[in-house]
């Protein structure tokens, strides 16, 4: 692993405490090339996560906090007509680009706005791309959203469908910091400070480039048959609705990719797979029968037990 | 005991039982519909299982039930019941996977005893459907996590594998002559001909669609008006109802001036009685039965099977030209005392001819000509039923005119007597065969004329001569009341009847009546020699060695194909070291986490443990493979002991 990145990493732990788990998986996540889903309660560190790392990543930072009245058009941009002036004679529309125009996104509280304001940013994150009034507009590069969404049984959440649910890369969840970890945020300074003092640890070059490493990172024919028997499982067991789908199959590989690379590791091992499971298959997986009241965390143990290693 | 795994269990138990139902008293079928309800319910509301005491008396109250209902503890019936009882009282007691298991071999082993009524290929479909839901049941035991249907899959597949097994027992197992073991009469149910005619019993039988017997004609097919199937001859009559009287066996008949020979097969239907059914004049018969005074072939022993016979008939004949006096006196007995406008007829007859074959002459001509009508609802006959049939109603179906006929014959002194069997038979295109149904039954008259011997003549055919020539229902004016099979269908219900008769035909052929004979057939031309039974079980059981070895090999081919890989081996090895001194790798672990977790109990472990797992993990995910690395993994692998010998310092 480079200097940078763990450059990277001990900036982000000095800020969010207690959370170096949570840390690795958005790191895997932006690595691997996918999006990333904080499910929790407010004011556990969400927003501080997507904040340090949009900083000492040195990305474009882009926040939208989602209501129930954000409309398409607040998150795309739109065009306004332009006098003429000095510039064009007659007047023309000029577009203005919508906060998705940005490297990093913020979508805070995705599930309080509308499934059509949902799926303009869904639509944007799957293609990187967006149209608008028939023109087709690239989205910078590298490009990688986290959307946080409160837990789905609080009032006024329009929660997301698990076909939108299966955008995401991984999801994860904050949890509350330990006793000591909240005794340094309780007695330090405040976070909003030491964030705008941050310093850039990479350019957003060099992410791409670490983009391009973790897509070569060799995954051998006896760890895809391991990743094939934990997608047989889901879909022989009788404890979950549906398996995992080749999708998801998909997914985890690369998320295991970019966590052996994280390791500094140039080939994934089965250890990499069980470590991200739980983000990449907890929101993908629905328990039926008694299971379903287990934990999702449960779920993907039992998951992980179930399969022996090849 | 898992809530679906039970249900899957009911389902099975309700499916090997539910046809037992049309054959079993009413309170079995209740009792068990009950149990099964019970426990559904308890199965539902998960709710406890009933206490020991209330199933004893529960058990003790059924026995006492088939005691009572059926007044004995053994038999076929009673073995039935129990079964089905102890089913579905073992369901209350379900505590462990073992109960389970008995319970769904029970199900396997009632599955067979439906086969006691009844051998039909639905029957056979309908229980390899229960068959492949027993199965399921039996997977879902077996692995409870899985879901349906990856466990209908597994069930399958096991059907499948078990079809090869099943066909070389099948035409492998040493066939016993006649049952395995004595079925009991009640084993057999059957319809059919009986040894005496009264009004209205063939009638009766006409109404009844079921197969009496199947011919297939093996080069010639005879007219209709020569398909005459001779079944029982009846000589004595009372005024109201023709018996056999008694049968001789000792005088072989004579036949002469014999042509028109026929060759066909015969495969008759179990009708309890011993006569066997043929052509008339019976020339050669495949199996032994004895050929009677008035040409009936008869078997030692009642037809309770369904049986395959070969024969030859004569179309052309002259039989008995020379009758013993006895035989005469016989076909000219006759109840006087009724009746008496038809003797009085048939003595008018007899005053204006002398010769015999001028009197049946007139006497068909006088049923021609006076109305008569041929019915299956004839009025109902007083106690001179001849005289109110000939001069009031003149309704009648054949048995009506057979007797009539006879009756007046013996009154003007010409010998006769009344034969009944079946005539024609439905053509089956798609077999090439001739069904020959209950319905079919026909009775008409045969009189000895001197120097002819016996010639039939068919009463019904001068009143109808389309039931000659064309069956029952072209005969018939109104065939509402006909049974199905008799009416006119429509041409697509008339060939899909035609193929299924031709399929279960077929079935019946090849698989019911694959008995020991036609095994030795089918062996010797595969070609095995010098067959005995003893060989043929060495076969059979070389037959299964092959075929569950070759399904092993099957199965265990990723086994064999895959290389072992020595580098898993030597960590594999290192791993049952660890084992041994405690601390047991789980299946799911992977090197890493495991040397971790073994590495913080036993710190001394830590820096070789460490490394070798990382080497293992590099070695075996890793991409490029490195001989010499290999080597030296495997080399300190094996060397890696879990109680290292503390280096001496100094």
């Amino acid at each position: 692993m480079s200097q940078n990145l763990s450059n990277v990493i001990k900036q982000a732990e000095q800020i969010i405490l207690g959370k170096p788990l949570q840390i690795r998986f958005a790191l895997a996540c932006l690595l691997a090339r996918g999006h990333l889903l904080i499910e929790d309660l407010p004011g556990v560190g969400k927003t501080t996560l997507a904040h340090v790392l949009a900083h000492t990543l040195g990305l474009q930072f882009q926040r939208i906090q989602f209501t129930s009245d954000l409309l398409p058009a607040d998150i795309l941009g739109v065009s306004v007509y332009q006098r003429p002036s000095a510039d064009s004679i007659s007047g023309e529309f000029k577009f203005h680009p919508g906060p998705i125009f940005a490297q990093m996104i913020l979508a805070d509280e995705i599930n309080r706005a509308t499934p059509k304001a949902q799926s303009a940013l869904l639509e944007a994150m799957e293609e990187q791309q967006v149209t608008i009034e028939g023109k087709t507009r690239p989205l910078p590069s590298p490009f990688f959203v986290i959307a946080t969404q409160n837990p789905a049984h609080q009032i006024g959440t329009f929660p997301l469908p698990e076909s939108q649910l299966d955008r995401f890369l991984m999801r994860i969840q904050m949890g509350y910091p330990d006793a000591r970890a909240e005794r340094g945020l309780l007695s330090g300074v405040d976070r909003r400070e030491i964030i705008a003092q941050l310093h850039p640890q990479m350019e957003s070059s060099e992410l791409l480039a670490m983009q391009k490493r973790v897509r070569e990172v060799f995954v051998s024919p006896v760890l895809l048959d391991y990743v094939q028997a934990i997608l047989r499982h889901t879909r022989e067991s009788a404890r979950y609705t549906h398996g995992l789908s080749p999708r998801a199959g998909l997914a985890l590989l690369s998320a295991a990719r970019a966590w052996s690379f994280l390791d500094g590791r140039n080939a994934v091992i089965p250890e990499d797979v069980q470590a991200v499971l739980p983000g990449v298959a907890s929101h993908r997986l629905q328990a039926i029968g008694e299971y379903s009241k287990h934990n999702s965390d449960v779920l993907v143990r039992d998951l992980i037990e179930a399969v022996a290693i090849p | 005991m898992n809530k679906f795994l039970t249900y899957g269990l009911l389902l099975s138990i309700l499916m090997v039982i539910a046809p037992h139902a049309d054959h079993l008293p009413l309170w079995v079928s209740s009792i068990c519909v009950g149990l099964l309800s019970w426990r559904g319910y308890l199965a539902y509301s998960g709710n406890p299982l009933p206490k020991r005491w209330l199933l004893t008396l529960v058990t003790i109250a059924c026995i006492a039930g088939i005691v009572i209902s059926f007044r004995t503890l053994f038999g076929r019936e009673v073995g039935v019941t129990l079964l089905m009882l102890l089913a579905a009282l073992k369901l209350m007691e379900l505590r462990q996977a073992r109960d389970a298991m008995v319970l769904i071999y029970l199900c396997c082993f009632i599955i067979i005893t439906n086969f006691f009524y009844s051998q039909s290929i639905p029957t056979a479909l309908y229980l390899f459907a229960s068959l492949m839901v027993i199965l399921t049941t039996w997977v879902h035991l077996q692995a409870q996590n899985m879901a349906l249907k990856p466990r209908l899959r597994v069930a399958a597949v096991l059907l499948l594998q078990a079809v090869p097994l099943m066909l070389i027992l099948f035409v492998l197992f040493p066939r016993v002559q006649g049952p395995l073991w004595g079925l009991p009469q009640d084993a057999y149910s059957s319809s059919g001909l009986d040894d005496k005619m009264s009004p209205g019993s063939l009638s009766r039988l006409s109404l009844s669609d079921a197969v009496a017997f199947r011919v297939t004609y093996n080069d010639k097919v005879p007219r209709r008006d020569q398909m005459y199937w001779r079944g029982p001859v009846l000589w004595e009559y009372d005024g109201r109802t023709w018996t056999a009287g008694r049968t001789l066996y000792s005088v072989t008949p004579e036949f002469t001036g014999l042509d028109q020979a026929i060759d066909y097969t015969v495969t008759l239907e179990p009708h309890n009685k011993t006569w066997l059914f043929a052509l008339d004049v019976p020339d050669k018969l495949s199996i032994p039965a004895t050929l009677t005074q008035d040409f009936q072939i008869l078997r030692k022993e009642p037809v309770n099977a369904r049986i395959r016979y070969a024969a030859r008939s004569n179309l052309v004949y002259r039989a008995n030209p020379r009758e013993s006096e006895r035989q005469i006196r016989r076909a000219l007995q006759l109840p006087r005392q009724f009746n008496p406008r038809a003797q009085q007829l048939a003595a008018e007859w007899r005053a204006a001819s002398g010769d015999d074959a001028a009197i049946v002459n007139t006497a068909l001509q006088y049923f021609n000509r006076q109305n008569f009508i041929y019915t299956l609802e004839p009025p109902l006959l007083g106690l001179n039923g001849i005289d109110e049939f000939m001069f009031t109603t003149r309704q009648g179906f054949c048995e009506h005119y057979a007797s009539a006929f006879v009756f007046l014959m013996r009154a003007a002194n010409v010998p006769a007597r009344v034969v009944t069997g079946y005539l024609g038979g439905e053509f089956n295109d798609f077999g090439n065969y001739y069904i020959v149904r209950q319905s079919d039954a026909h009775a008409w008259a045969e009189v000895w004329l001197a120097g002819r011997g016996w010639v039939r003549v068919d009463p019904t055919g001068a009143i109808a001569p389309e039931r000659v020539q064309r069956g029952l229902s072209a005969a018939l004016s109104d065939n509402a009341i006909l049974p199905f099979m008799a009416r006119n269908p429509p041409q697509w219900m008339l060939n899909l009847r035609m193929n299924w008769d031709a399929l279960a035909n077929q079935w019946n052929q090849w698989v019911l009546g694959y008995d020991s004979e036609r095994q030795f057939a089918f062996l010797t031309r595969l070609g095995m020699e010098s067959l005995t039974w003893q060989k043929i079980a060495l076969n059979m059981m070389l037959g299964v060695g092959l075929a569950i070895g070759l399904f092993a090999l099957f199965m265990l081919r990723h086994l064999i194909a895959r290389q072992p890989d020595k580098v898993q081996a030597a960590w594999l090895k290192l791993c049952r070291k660890l084992e041994k001194s405690g601390l047991p790798r789980a299946p799911h672990e992977g090197a890493q986490n495991y040397a971790a977790r073994v590495a913080a109990v036993r710190p001394e472990l830590e820096g070789n443990l460490l490394d070798l797992a990382a080497r293992y993990s590099a070695l075996r995910y890793g991409g490029k493979t490195n001989e010499q690395q290999e080597q030296e993994f495997i080399r300190r692998a094996t060397k890696f002991s879990a109680f290292p010998r503390k280096r001496e310092s100094g």
